[in-house]
């Protein structure tokens, strides 16, 4: 392997499962396990997974004033959330472009936690620690915590059946502090799979002997990055790099509602520019005909002309056949019965628009 | 009958002039879960080394050749659904067959353990 690749507590034990592993991020991690990426994909929306995602980042803020501060650094609103709340929330730049995207769990009236993307833990670190004042402490706790993403419709049996009161555990973006194998842990419901799912964080001096307790569990398999994409690209969920850079706004990536920017005139980084400068392209879900991916920056065709660009496309197992997402030029005219050309390695398919999540019968949200 | 190996890891199986292709077992895993496979028409007619169709997994996109020269007299359709069985059972299940091989095309390919001995120097 490339030895400046980084490793989490878990590589040992991976390359034990009879993982492959690959490079993401900057990171040496299993893409799949014996049994494969459209196994592991149709285990996780049928019954339950475990994820090693101890690449991700987590930060703590927290001090006097951090919660108008943070307020002020991201684009969703931070003030107004609840304890116990869990919230997608953009770090962005002054031309509203995303720096990341990550996720805010409110611990209490002036602490905040932030799990924030593997390939961006500097920079994040780095940006909010400028735009926060000295009287917040932000921490790095990335190397110290470990993070297990549990996810499918049969993962809350599983942590019932190891002593916890499902009464007492989390609803859907909330959080809760836990027992298990008599270690802390914050667990959060929370996932990126569009199915029943935690996300488990806790000292990643156990990391090793929490995944071999896991695993133990009956019904319980490892899932790598592979099905982690699949499962999240038939959401429609963006991946930092694929469907969000600098150049991006969250606008142009779909989530325009969430940031209020028309029912509010909350300032925060970048929102002069979001609200003076229209979005250059619109990112959308694409249905390709047949089996066959279409891959980041191939263009997306009509009459010959390109009017847009995927940004990551893959074979849906849930679905069996290919989709993409693509950002469309808000400048060209576009009908929503477009019938584009994809070109493929040596063909050309067809594709067309479909409406977002592509995977509609997920268990994530009961509310949804 | 005997079956042969090329070194990007397509097998044959030669019965008179006729030759059964595939991918082998090392193709079939380095590729991971495969989704698609393209069937070779009929009539398609290749010399050796000519790209004979494509094959893709989750994770890849991979190009077959066709390891003699001939012309493709059938193509297994059940793979059009039931991609998978490429990786299932790759050393027995064929992609296309190739009709009008000659016998001298063998040469230069490798035997079972020739071919075995191959990939362990990859």
């Amino acid at each position: 392997m490339d030895e400046t690749l980084l490793k989490t507590p878990l590589a040992d034990e991976h390359t034990a499962l009879g993982a492959r592993m690959v490079p993401f991020a900057g990171w040496y991690m299993p893409v799949q396990y014996k049994e494969g990426i459209l196994a592991e994909h149709k285990y996780t929306r049928e019954h339950v997974a475990l994820f090693d995602i101890c690449h991700m980042g987590e930060f703590t803020a927290s001090g006097p004033g951090v919660a108008g501060a943070l307020d002020a650094a991201l684009a969703r609103s931070v003030a107004d959330q609840k304890d116990g709340v869990c919230r997608y929330n953009f770090l962005l730049n002054e031309a509203g472009g995303v720096i990341d995207d990550l996720i805010v769990y409110r611990m209490g009236s002036e602490e905040f936690f932030i799990v924030v993307n593997a390939a961006r833990i500097a920079v994040d670190f780095e940006t909010l620690r400028k735009r926060l004042p000295a009287s917040v402490k932000l921490e790095n706790l990335s190397d110290a915590t470990a993070k297990f993403d549990l996810q499918g419709p049969d993962s809350m049996n599983v942590l019932v059946s190891l002593g916890l009161d499902p009464a007492a555990l989390p609803k859907y973006y909330h959080w809760g502090r836990f027992k298990l194998f008599g270690l802390d842990m914050l667990i959060s419901r929370t996932g990126y799979t569009g199915e029943l799912g935690f996300e488990l964080y806790f000292d990643a001096a156990h990391a090793v002997e929490v995944w071999r307790k896991l695993l133990a569990c009956p019904g319980v398999k490892p899932a790598g990055l592979g099905a982690r994409d699949t499962l999240r690209l038939e959401m429609g969920y963006p991946l930092y790099g694929d469907e969000m850079d600098e150049s991006t706004t969250p606008v142009e990536a779909g989530f325009g509602a969430l940031l209020k920017l028309d029912k509010s005139d909350r300032a925060f980084v970048g929102s002069e520019a979001l609200r003076a400068v229209p979005p250059k392209k619109h990112l959308r879900g694409i249905v390709l005909e047949g089996r066959r991916a279409a891959h980041t920056g191939t263009p997306l065709l009509l009459d010959g002309r390109q009017v847009g660009t995927i940004t990551s496309g893959t074979f849906a197992p849930s679905l069996g056949c290919a989709v993409a997402m693509a950002y469309l030029d808000a400048s060209a005219e576009v009908p929503e019965d477009a019938a584009f050309d994809v070109e493929l390695h040596r063909a050309v398919v067809k594709a067309k628009f479909a409406p977002l999540p592509f995977w509609t019968h997920g268990t994530a949200n009961p509310k949804a | 009958m005997a079956k042969y190996y090329s070194e990007s890891h397509e097998w044959i199986e030669l019965d008179g002039t006729t030759a059964a292709l595939g991918i082998s077992q090392y193709a079939a895993d380095s590729l991971g879960d495969i989704t698609y496979v393209e069937i070779p028409g009929p009539g398609k007619s290749v010399a050796a080394g000519d790209v004979l169709c494509t094959v893709e997994s989750v994770k890849a996109v991979s190009d077959v050749y066709a390891p003699v020269a001939g012309t493709v007299s059938d193509g297994n359709a059940d793979l059009e659904a039931d991609p998978g069985a490429l990786n299932a059972d790759p050393e027995n299940t064929w992609i296309c067959k190739l009709a009008g091989v000659k016998a001298d095309a063998l040469n230069g390919l490798m035997d079972a353990a020739a071919y075995a001995k191959f990939i362990e120097t990859l």
